[in-house]
């Protein structure tokens, strides 16, 4: 069972001074997959996936890596993982072939494939034409295909990406997810973080992270079948009223405005939500249609964030 | 080597480092040898000739025959001197009393007061020596007194400047380069964010650094000949001793300089600090090395921090193999020392470095 892990951490910690970065992390990646860490900036995300790749020394806690334990073994578990840092991190005054040519020899890269393989990946990410450019003058897009092309030259078999979209157009980004399900079809597992939503319902599994800690994980389905809170969708003409009075109700965990349509939580455990809601609108006043939504993985990412201090109340 | 290659292409790009590694050492030295002269001449001198006889004017034709003394002025009397001294126009004021003629007979009497601006010792030093000027009505004498202590300058016979800096300035320049450009390679690489991807693929520390240390050592190699042919050329700085001994010595002060480049390196977050922490340590080199001062007239304090720095011992080297002829044997401390140092420098960054972030 364990051979169908590529990741397996237990108890993961990092701690810088005071800040606990990680706290006790458990984390099971399937081989094969895509799985997405989800969180907001500063939950934690990128020291895991540096202490994954031996980068960091855990505090406490252990992981295997590709059947490595890191970060004691993380020399042997170089080759077989690729990298994606948050900032483009290849030679800016080096062209796009010199940055590929570089990557495919310190990966000690069998000289007499490594032309044809550099070809490939030129096609495959479509630099053909820009073979000659500088990758600094190169736009966001362009610069996160060779990031990855470069990531993914030796054919790891754990790709972890750092947040690798930030800086691209949805265009690049559509694109690039393209490109990491080819990969995972051929069996690559790939670990993923970010903070958009979008991104996080491409991934097979997720975890979502908070101020260091794992609050939620599984399939993005899982998730949204599970948080636990009924959603109403609230239109209203007059959404900045109408929030205010929704506000008022102690059951409600949150209320968000997407345009003119409010999404408001509220915790399975009070009941009927949608009567809820709905009486205290009469109550003061305010027209307005609602309806039960289905959780996004938005709600989701609310619900769990908020989760300590709404189930105390 | 795969950053080695890497290395020296990013340097053949960046115009500005280049051009730095050649344009350093040939500005540096023009500008040394030929702004920096230590032997005193031309200065700027008035004369108050109150006698106004024959043996004054002798007086001070000879003056300005030594050169030491520019003669630009002529003041009526020894107050307009003064005035002439205070306001900086004058470093010498050679005051000839009316009696002159007499008081040169006189035993017991001097003759001529020179009025010198003690502000700068050099100049005063100067002034001594003029003291020792012959005057007499006999001034046909060709035979002149032999002083009681005769002194023979030996590799140097011309007292040149350039001929002792340009040794010197072998050691302050290799210092330079090598010290910031290595500091400064590997904190951009971790500025850039280069770093963090280098450490996550199979290149060991001991290739990364090796890696990059290896062009530097190629460009110390040939900023050490340029200064050579440049020292000729210009200066006529001589290589009496072996040019073999010269290039052993510039290895072991380049990998001492390197070593300590990666050392500070490892210390620093930016590359604006990797400068600074340079030229903290740049200063001491240029003042406690001997390089500008004799290390023999500093304070021991000063001269037990000269000994800590690599360039103190390369600068003994260098002097010596240029211009004393001596070979490597002659002088195995210097050697010793630089090696040394360069494996503690090098061991101490090794030991810094290491393939995490943490």
């Amino acid at each position: 069972m364990k051979d169908d892990l590529a990741i397996r951490a237990r108890g993961l910690s990092k701690h810088f001074g005071d800040l606990r970065a990680v706290d006790h992390l458990d984390l099971d990646v399937p081989k094969a997959t895509i799985y997405g860490f989800l969180g907001p900036n500063g939950s934690g995300k990128s020291t895991t996936i540096r202490m994954l790749c031996g980068l960091l020394t855990p505090t406490e806690g252990v992981a295997d890596v590709m059947g490595y334990r890191v970060p004691d073994q993380s020399k042997e578990l170089k080759p077989k993982i690729g990298y994606m840092t948050q900032k483009f991190s290849l030679f800016g005054d080096m062209t796009v072939v010199e940055n590929l040519q570089f990557i495919a020899e310190i990966y000690s890269y069998p000289k007499a494939n490594r032309a044809s393989r550099i070809d490939e990946l030129l096609e495959k990410y479509d630099l053909i034409e820009k073979h000659k450019q500088f990758a600094g003058t190169m736009s966001g897009g362009e610069r996160q295909r060779l990031a990855l092309a470069c990531a993914v030259l030796h054919h790891p078999d754990l790709l972890l990406l750092d947040e690798p979209t930030s800086a691209v157009d949805p265009q690049s980004r559509r694109d690039f997810w393209a490109n990491l399900f080819r990969l995972a079809e051929t069996g690559t597992t790939i670990l993923v973080s970010t903070h958009y939503m979008d991104e996080a319902e491409r991934c097979h599994k997720l975890a979502i992270l908070d101020h260091g800690v794992k609050v939620a994980d599984g399939s993005p389905q899982e998730l949204q079948d599970s948080t636990g809170m009924n959603i109403v969708e609230v239109l209203a003409d007059n959404p900045y009223r109408a929030q205010a009075v929704i506000h008022e109700l102690a059951e409600v965990a949150s209320v968000t405005q997407l345009g003119i349509r409010l999404r408001v939580l509220l915790p399975e455990s009070f009941g009927d939500a949608l009567e809820i809601v709905n009486r205290n609108l009469r109550m003061h006043n305010v027209a307005a249609k609602t309806r039960i939504a289905r959780a996004t993985l938005e709600d989701v990412f609310v619900a769990v964030t908020l989760k300590p201090q709404q189930l105390a109340a | 080597m795969a950053v080695t290659r890497k290395e020296v292409r990013q340097l053949r790009r960046d115009k500005l480092t280049f051009a730095m590694i050649f344009g350093m050492p040939m500005m540096q030295i023009l500008l040394f040898g030929y702004a920096i002269n230590t032997d005193v001449r031309n200065l700027k001198t008035a004369v108050a000739d109150e006698a106004d006889t024959h043996l004054s004017r002798e007086f001070i034709a000879q003056l300005e025959q030594t050169q030491v003394a520019d003669i630009r002025q002529r003041v009526a009397a020894t107050a307009d001197l003064e005035a002439l001294l205070r306001s900086g126009e004058i470093s010498i004021g050679v005051a000839i009393p009316e009696d002159f003629d007499r008081r040169v007979i006189d035993k017991n009497r001097s003759a001529v007061q020179l009025l010198v601006d003690g502000s700068d010792p050099t100049v005063l030093g100067v002034a001594n020596q003029l003291r020792n000027m012959p005057i007499s009505f006999d001034s046909n004498r060709r035979k002149k007194e032999q002083p009681a202590i005769e002194v023979r300058p030996y590799y140097n016979p011309e007292r040149r400047t350039p001929v002792n800096i340009v040794p010197g300035l072998m050691g302050v320049i290799l210092t330079m380069t090598m010290m910031i450009f290595t500091a400064v390679a590997i904190v951009r690489e971790r500025e850039h964010g280069n770093l963090e991807l280098l450490i996550n693929t199979p290149v060991t520390s001991a290739e990364l650094m090796t890696g990059k240390i290896l062009p530097y050592i190629a460009i110390g190699l040939i900023q050490l000949a340029l200064i050579l042919v440049i020292g000729d050329l210009l200066f006529d700085v001589p290589v009496r001793g072996s040019v073999l001994d010269l290039y052993v010595a510039a290895i072991l002060f380049i990998a001492a300089n390197l070593a300590l480049g990666l050392f500070v390196s490892t210390m620093v977050a930016t590359q604006f600090q990797a400068m600074q922490a340079t030229f903290f340590l740049m200063m001491p080199s240029i003042l406690l090395s001997g390089f500008m001062f004799p290390f023999d007239g500093m304070p021991i304090v000063a001269q037990y921090l000269g000994e800590v720095l690599p360039i103190t011992h390369f600068i003994r080297l260098t002097r010596g193999i240029m211009l004393r002829e001596a070979s490597l044997g002659d002088m195995p401390f210097e050697l010793i020392y630089l090696g040394a140092f360069s494996i503690v420098a090098m061991t101490a960054a090794a030991l810094r470095f290491s393939k995490r972030l943490d």
